[in-house]
């Protein structure tokens, strides 16, 4: 890049063409171009001369496994073992890298396999037959002759290396509906023994994440934020920080954001950054503290709703007063911070005609977007170099894609000359909101005099995710933000005169989707309320549920299986010794069934979680060892946040300062996971998510057989202590 | 400053102020960058490499501390127990986001070495300050007991 861009071009730059000076364009097609010796077979697949394939990824690789499990699809329908495929990310290009039912290139919602499925099956079953009939005809034989298996190409006596023919193949026009496998030919899908493609990388330290970047001539930036969620900059003294080795500047947002602290290394920035006062005007921030916050939002679901998502509320009111017994519930859940294992960073380099943002990219899209919002460059101009991410839960995409916004800044004020990496410290990630929302619910159920559910009045509040959102079209419909009441109004119980009432919050806190979204408070709510109605009726939790589940629709019948495995597999009927206890939880997310059991121990009134016992459909089980690995995941994030964790405030200020005031799950909390998968052919669905909902329900079923009912999170600040 | 320190069996000078944790030194100036920054205050574990052989906290330990001691990262641990728990590690597929792994083999190297046969409750007393977003600590006990298993072999 040539042109700098002054911050008084900057200042003026909401013309765009003004300071459209960073400028024009390789196309996408020049990044994946076919260079010497590689082949292209559909965007998805490149071959070399080597015969060295390489399987193109279009999600990000934030552990749940997503780059293995595409990789799989090509490799079955190629006919090879997965750990001969390497992997590389795919650039920014919404054209050829769509998530399929986002309509834009990014990953989230638990959608990589299920919208990749057919994609990436096509893409390999298309390779083949390039490959064969370019053998065929390089042999001058019938195709039907021709087999692919392991790399190799074999007519008889006929062997050729796909490296051999992947020039003329790739000549090939691509079929558009080539055969795939059928389903009993599988030999990697559902093969549980592949193993991980990233074992390798992630073990010898080698895998490259975007806080391991380092450019020639890159400078690290971090920022000051506002303490208060919604103040603004009024002044700033960075005289102390001219003592700091390393300290190059510190420059004020011109939206009054914060102050960026320029340095030469990371180190010198944070401790820049400490040295630099500044001065805030909160009179539009938060100002509340939790305790007050807290109050606010179960009043809020005492009155009446703002929004009806479902039912009647007068039918439903009826039916709770014909009920013979009515119980009555509140629940309350903190924000909560994703607190990735890699704090959010991110860096932008001046490129020849724009430039390119390294990053654990989970929405290329978005990143894209928010850096041709503030270069103002068009956004093919952004190159979007995609790294590995230190896990994200949802937090490395946010509706305003704040931490690009913030490199963007911090690129250009610098004058877009050199490489700038944003850094967010611990500190920062805790304090930086985008949390899950704080929530409250009320909910009254009325049983009739078989104890069978007769009514179910529901009422929640949460500040919107969807809101504003670029995908506020897909998920708010007359006012209501689905991911506010997922989980409930779309249950799969028969819940006879059910009345969803919504309230949206409007605090400052941003808010964003965190592991499950709604569904991350909605599920411990329905199965601790369904716990508690078969209680009240007298009846085993499961038969209970079960009796709930009698529409024979497929959904309820997936539901009702996972639940019996679960019960089966957890030795339900087992008579457990008296210091022990159980709970049950299922709950369907992102079209995925898994129930739960959670047994607990408890000592001189400790409790210690000692196994979770799972049962997924999840659909075709693409990568068996990778589901397993996320319903641990799931099982750990779901129950480590709801024992101990929350964001609270005090006069506006986040509390919370780092791991040992957010402390995270630890070896010792949980002491097995078992995970049993229901076989299925039905599509794959999401498994990223799933698993962190019905968790923590277990888990408060389990303490409630010992004699507490806990329904305010964080349960060690609600009466539980834990081992 | 200029301190010089011997790391991975290599000295090297580095000119930072006193008082610059390692971590930083290993990362930005050397830029080996399997050792991973997640905490900075020594509650997490993914900074963990061996000073003298001992798993420690490089955000937490100051460059002028440790001139004239021996310091190893991920890319430079090599030894029977490493190539043990490696494999293992590959075995179980323990790695998810792969971010605090780097500091949870240099942790589990250093048990394995005082320990070759280590209880369940040895392994988590241990690992216990190795934090894990991705909640793969089932499989990191599995690994270590997978490991001490080679060993005996
Ligand atoms: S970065 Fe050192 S313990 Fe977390
Ligand atoms: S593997 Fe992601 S933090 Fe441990």
């Amino acid at each position: 890049m040539t042109n700098h861009l002054s911050r008084r071009s900057f200042l003026k730059s909401a013309s765009a063409a003004a300071a459209a000076s960073l400028i024009i364009g390789f196309g996408p097609d020049k990044v994946l171009a076919a260079s010497d010796g590689i082949s292209e077979f559909t965007p998805f697949i490149r071959i070399s001369s080597d015969g060295v394939v390489t399987a193109i990824i279009k999600h990000f690789e934030c552990g749940q496994g997503a780059a293995t499990g595409l990789a799989t699809l090509i490799a079955e329908e190629m006919n090879m073992p997965l750990d001969q495929i390497e992997i590389e990310f795919a650039p920014a290009d919404g054209t050829r890298y769509a998530n399929l039912l986002f309509g834009s290139q990014g990953t989230g919602g638990s959608t990589s396999l299920a919208n990749s499925f057919m994609q990436y099956r096509t893409a390999g079953a298309a390779a083949r037959e390039m490959l064969i009939t370019a053998a065929a005809e390089q042999w001058g034989i019938s195709h039907e002759t021709v087999s692919l298996d392991n790399g190799q190409l074999i007519s008889g006596s006929n062997v050729l290396s796909i490296g051999d023919v992947a020039g003329n193949a790739a000549q090939l026009n691509v079929p558009a509906e080539p055969t795939l496998k059928d389903p009993s030919e599988f030999t990697v899908i559902g093969n549980p023994n592949t193993g991980r493609l990233d074992n390798a990388a992630k073990t010898t330290g080698t895998a490259q994440y975007a806080m391991d970047i380092h450019l020639d001539g890159q400078i690290a930036a971090v920022l000051l934020r506002s303490p208060r969620f919604g103040g603004t900059l009024v002044s700033m003294d960075d005289s102390a920080a001219s003592e700091i080795p390393g300290f190059i500047r510190a420059t004020e947002i011109p939206t009054g954001a914060g102050v960026v602290v320029y340095a030469q290394t990371t180190w010198a920035a944070f401790q820049a950054r400490m040295a630099i006062s500044a001065e805030w005007d909160f009179s539009n921030a938060e100002n509340r503290s939790s305790d007050q916050i807290k109050s606010d939002l179960l009043a809020a679901v005492n009155s009446e709703p703002e929004h009806h998502a479902k039912g009647d509320r007068t039918a439903t009111e009826e039916a709770l007063n014909n009920a013979t017994q009515i119980i009555e519930q509140e629940f309350f859940f903190p924000n909560l911070a994703h607190a990735p294992m890699e704090p959010l960073t991110c860096t932008i380099a001046p490129a020849e005609n724009g430039v390119v943002l390294y990053d654990g990219c989970q929405s290329p899209a978005g990143g894209q977007a928010a850096l041709s919002a503030v270069l103002q460059i068009p956004a093919e101009n952004v190159e979007v170099n995609t790294l590995y991410a230190g896990g994200s839960f949802g937090r490395r995409s946010t509706a305003t894609a704040d931490y690009h916004v913030e490199a963007a800044l911090a690129f250009a004020l610098n004058g877009g000359h050199q490489p700038v990496k944003l850094v967010w410290s611990r500190e920062d990630d805790l304090a930086g909101g985008y949390y899950r929302p704080a929530v409250a619910h009320k909910v009254r159920v009325g049983l009739d005099e078989n104890g069978k559910i007769s009514a179910w009045d529901h009422r929640t509040t949460s500040k919107s995710i969807f809101k504003g959102s670029p995908f506020e079209a897909f998920l708010v419909h007359n006012g209501v933000d689905h991911s506010s009441v997922e989980g409930i109004t779309d249950t799969l119980y028969d819940l006879p005169g059910q009345f969803v009432g919504l309230t949206d919050d409007k605090t400052p806190i941003t808010v964003s989707w965190w592991r499950s979204v709604g569904h991350s408070h909605t599920a411990f709510v329905m199965e601790c309320m369904m716990d508690m109605a078969a209680s009240a009726a007298e009846q085993d939790p499961i038969d209970y549920r079960l009796a709930h589940l009698t529409q024979g629709t497929s959904d309820q019948a997936r539901l009702a299986e996972v639940l019996r495995i679960a019960a089966e597999k957890s030795d339900w009927g087992r008579n457990l010794q008296n210091d022990r206890a159980r709970g049950i939880a299922v709950h369907k997310s992102f079209g995925t069934y898994v129930a739960e059991v959670v047994e607990i121990s408890q000592d001189d009134s400790y409790v210690q979680i000692e196994k979770v016992t799972c049962a997924v459909d999840c659909g075709v089980p693409v990568n068996p060892d990778v589901i397993k690995a996320q319903i641990e995941s799931g099982v750990g994030y779901g129950i480590g946040h709801a024992m101990r964790n929350e964001i609270t405030l005090t006069d506006g200020e986040v509390d919370q300062f780092n791991f040992p005031d957010y402390e995270p799950l630890r070896i010792n909390d949980i002491r097995a996971i078992e995970t049993h998968i229901v076989p299925s052919t039905e599509p794959p669905s999401g498994i990223g998510e799933p698993g962190t909902p019905p968790a923590s329900a277990a888990l408060a079923n389990a303490i409630a057989v010992l004699g507490m009912r806990v329904t305010h999170h964080p349960m060690n600040k609600n009466g539980v202590d834990f081992a | 400053m200029v301190t010089s320190l011997m790391i991975n069996g290599h000295r090297q000078e580095i000119d930072v102020p006193d008082g610059t944790p390692l971590l930083w030194v290993i990362r930005d100036e050397l830029k080996l960058t399997g050792t991973k920054f997640g905490c900075g205050v020594a509650s997490c574990g993914a900074c963990t490499v061996h000073i003298d052989g001992q798993p420690t906290r490089s955000c937490q330990t100051y460059i002028e501390d440790v001139s004239d001691a021996e310091i190893t990262t991920i890319e430079g641990v090599e030894s029977e127990v490493a190539g043990a728990v490696h494999q293992a590690w590959n075995e179980l597929s323990v790695v998810q986001c792969g971010y605090c792994q780097s500091g949870q083999i240099m942790s589990a190297i250093g048990l394995l070495t005082e320990n070759r046969t280590p209880s369940v409750e040895e392994i988590e007393n241990y690992m216990w300050g190795n934090a894990c977003r991705c909640a793969t600590y089932q499989r990191i006990r599995a690994a270590i007991q997978r490991a001490s298993e080679i060993l005996e072999a």
